[in-house]
């Protein structure tokens, strides 16, 4: 009996474990992640209704600016651009165009990727089938070279990036749900809501689609990564976002003239990329672990030392 | 085996063809060719004749069913930029693409091998933490950023290395590195977890009751069982590898096939697009096809 009541948790208020979020202050780097990340999204928000003046305020004085001074005001810590427009604000107000193709992208490919791979897993062999078949041929060519044809054609714009883009990253969701889902249904609680009456849409919504979720949300936000990378070489090549739209990509690209001379034209706009393509990746490190409930333990441990 | 390459060449065959129609019609859609070749002065009689020496006057289904018929031939067509046959052009550029390919693919596998083997042996030590920040910068940073960030260092700044073009071994140092981070971090992180569950096999205990040294135990005894999801990988990165060429190329100014591809979609040159599209499908139907007999040799249970 004294063995049961070790086991018991040291808290009562705490009946499931610590929370997701005192969980996420135990691991520092992650945290410090999450803060980048809400700060970037803050950026996005806010950049364009704040900075917008002055990131197109053009200065021709101040043309290639050397950054680390504070001469001409805080704005121009990090220099100003070819036409004398500060980049600090210029990066603010970037992040809003880039975290808008990179959400809308992963967003609409998480939907139609999970929706379909729920449909390829839990129907028939045909569905499956011609599902499946046509994430390959998606698949099998390099995506970068499809969203080239296809931007060049359909016009480079905000919409039509996001579409490409997103058609390219959905086999990613489709293949990961379908694999989850196959294993997920013949599992006891399933066949419980069968017999019980359930007809398939609810079994799929209500019983199978919780499952699957954690694993979705954190390919979710390595895709995240992904796709803004995939942004800011489209953008880099000049068949992506166009001026006056700014994104990072874009900006290092605008940079790439100057390199002899104003290194910081171009390394700002692409240590942004890093930050915040580095802080989704730890993220999503940590996710993997707390997220999965066989994995959980590993960092819930480390607070409840006796167990 | 033979039955499965088959299979596989059909599907391959028809996604090729669904390939080609796609990028066709939607090429031609981009708008007048004419337009671009001739001098902004040129009059509308010229247009028509540059049309119809190009064939580009015909209604578009009439185009479509020419081109299927010069390729049943294996006849391309040819560049409108450069009046050459396009297929000439692309297999140019794949000479200075695969070399750039293979030897940035020889030292993924080769260092994520041995990297991955070594960090798996000591989790937590130096080669693991090594492993994985490459791994995670590899993940994080653009290609094109890093590459700029070592064109102002090592070109510019330190004056080591030359900026762009080719000509000297000097020129591939630059291309070859930027190319071999991201498939890297990729590669030797599957190897690493792959090499971790083969570790902890029972007749790896075995061994070590033997009295096998250690390197042996990894390069000998263990690595043939853990490369089997290495090989998967590697391929999908092989593929991949030409996303990354078509910016690096790009940036160092390489003559290969992404930078040819960028070039001629964005000169409305149709035929050397689909010529180049088609022959890099063939190239990765072929590498797959290489991949899977690797998979046989490697686990003979697979070649039954």
């Amino acid at each position: 009996m004294a063995d049961l009541s070790l086991a018991k948790p040291a808290n009562p208020s705490e009946p499931r474990g610590p929370s997701l979020l005192s969980m996420l202050w135990r691991d520092k780097l992650a945290f410090i992640s999450a803060v980048v990340l809400i700060l970037i999204v803050l950026f996005a928000l806010f950049g364009p209704w704040l900075l917008g003046d002055m990131a197109i305020k053009q200065n021709l004085r101040g043309r290639n600016l050397p950054p680390f001074s504070l001469d001409r005001g805080w704005q121009f810590f990090l220099g100003g651009d070819s036409l004398g427009r500060p980049m600090l604000a210029r990066l603010v107000v970037a992040a809003h165009s880039t975290i808008l193709i990179a959400a809308g992208t992963v967003f609409s490919a998480l939907l139609v990727g999970a929706g379909l791979g729920l449909v390829a897993g839990y129907m028939g062999k045909t569905t499956s089938q011609v599902i499946m078949r046509l994430a390959d041929v998606i698949m099998s060519f390099p995506s970068l070279l499809i969203a080239v044809v296809v931007l060049y054609v359909l016009g480079p714009s905000i919409p039509n990036m996001i579409l490409v883009l997103a058609i390219t990253r959905i086999p990613i969701y489709l293949r990961t749900t379908r694999a989850e889902v196959l294993e997920v249904r013949e599992r006891m609680f399933v066949q419980a809501a069968i017999v019980m009456g359930a007809n398939h849409g609810r079994i799929i919504v209500r019983h199978i689609l919780p499952v699957v979720a954690p694993t979705l949300v954190t390919i979710a936000t390595l895709d995240f990564a992904f796709v803004m990378l995939a942004e800011s070489s489209l953008s880099f090549l000049g068949i992506g976002v166009q001026p006056p739209e700014i994104t990072w990509g874009l900006m290092v690209a605008q940079g790439r003239p100057y390199l002899n001379t104003a290194w910081w034209l171009a390394f700002w706009p692409g240590l942004m990329i890093v930050i915040t393509a580095l802080s989704l990746n730890l993220l999503s490190n940590w996710m993997r672990v707390a997220l999965d409930p066989a994995q959980r333990w590993r960092l819930e441990s480390r607070k409840t030392k006796n167990v | 085996m033979t039955k499965m390459i088959g299979q596989r060449a059909i599907a391959s065959l028809l996604s090729l063809l669904g390939l080609m129609v796609l990028v066709f019609f939607l090429s031609r859609l981009t708008g007048d060719p004419a337009v671009l070749f001739l001098p902004i002065d040129a009059t509308e009689e010229m247009k028509q004749q540059f049309r119809a020496l190009h064939g580009l006057d015909l209604p578009l289904i009439e185009q479509f069913g020419r081109y299927v018929w010069d390729l049943l031939h294996l006849d391309f067509g040819e560049s409108l930029r450069k009046a050459r046959p396009a297929i000439d052009i692309v297999l140019e550029a794949y000479a200075w693409t695969l070399p750039l390919a293979l030897i940035t693919m020889s030292l993924v596998v080769v260092a994520a091998i041995v990297l991955g083997s070594l960090a798996a042996f000591n989790v937590g030590g130096f080669f693991d933490r090594l492993v994985s920040i490459i791994s995670l910068v590899g993940a994080s940073a653009p290609d094109f950023w890093i590459a700029i960030v070592a064109i102002v260092v090592f070109s510019l700044g330190l004056g080591w290395l030359p900026t762009s073009g080719v000509g000297t071994p000097w020129h591939w140092i630059l291309p070859v590195a930027v190319l071999f981070i991201r498939p890297f971090g990729l590669v030797v992180q599957v190897v690493r977890g792959s090499m971790l569950s083969a570790l902890a096999a029972p007749y790896v205990k075995t061994a070590r009751a033997k009295g096998v040294k250690n390197l042996p135990l990894i390069f000998v005894h263990t690595l043939r069982n853990g490369m089997l999801p290495v090989i998967t990988v590697i391929g999908d990165q092989a593929a991949a590898m030409l996303n990354g060429a078509v910016i690096v190329e790009t940036i160092f100014g390489f003559p290969g096939i992404g930078k040819l591809m960028i070039d001629s979609i964005l000169q409305r040159d149709f035929n050397v697009v689909l010529a180049a599209i088609m022959v890099t499908a063939i190239a990765i139907f072929i590498m797959n096809i290489l991949i899977d007999i690797a998979y046989g040799l490697l686990d003979p249970r697979i070649r039954h």
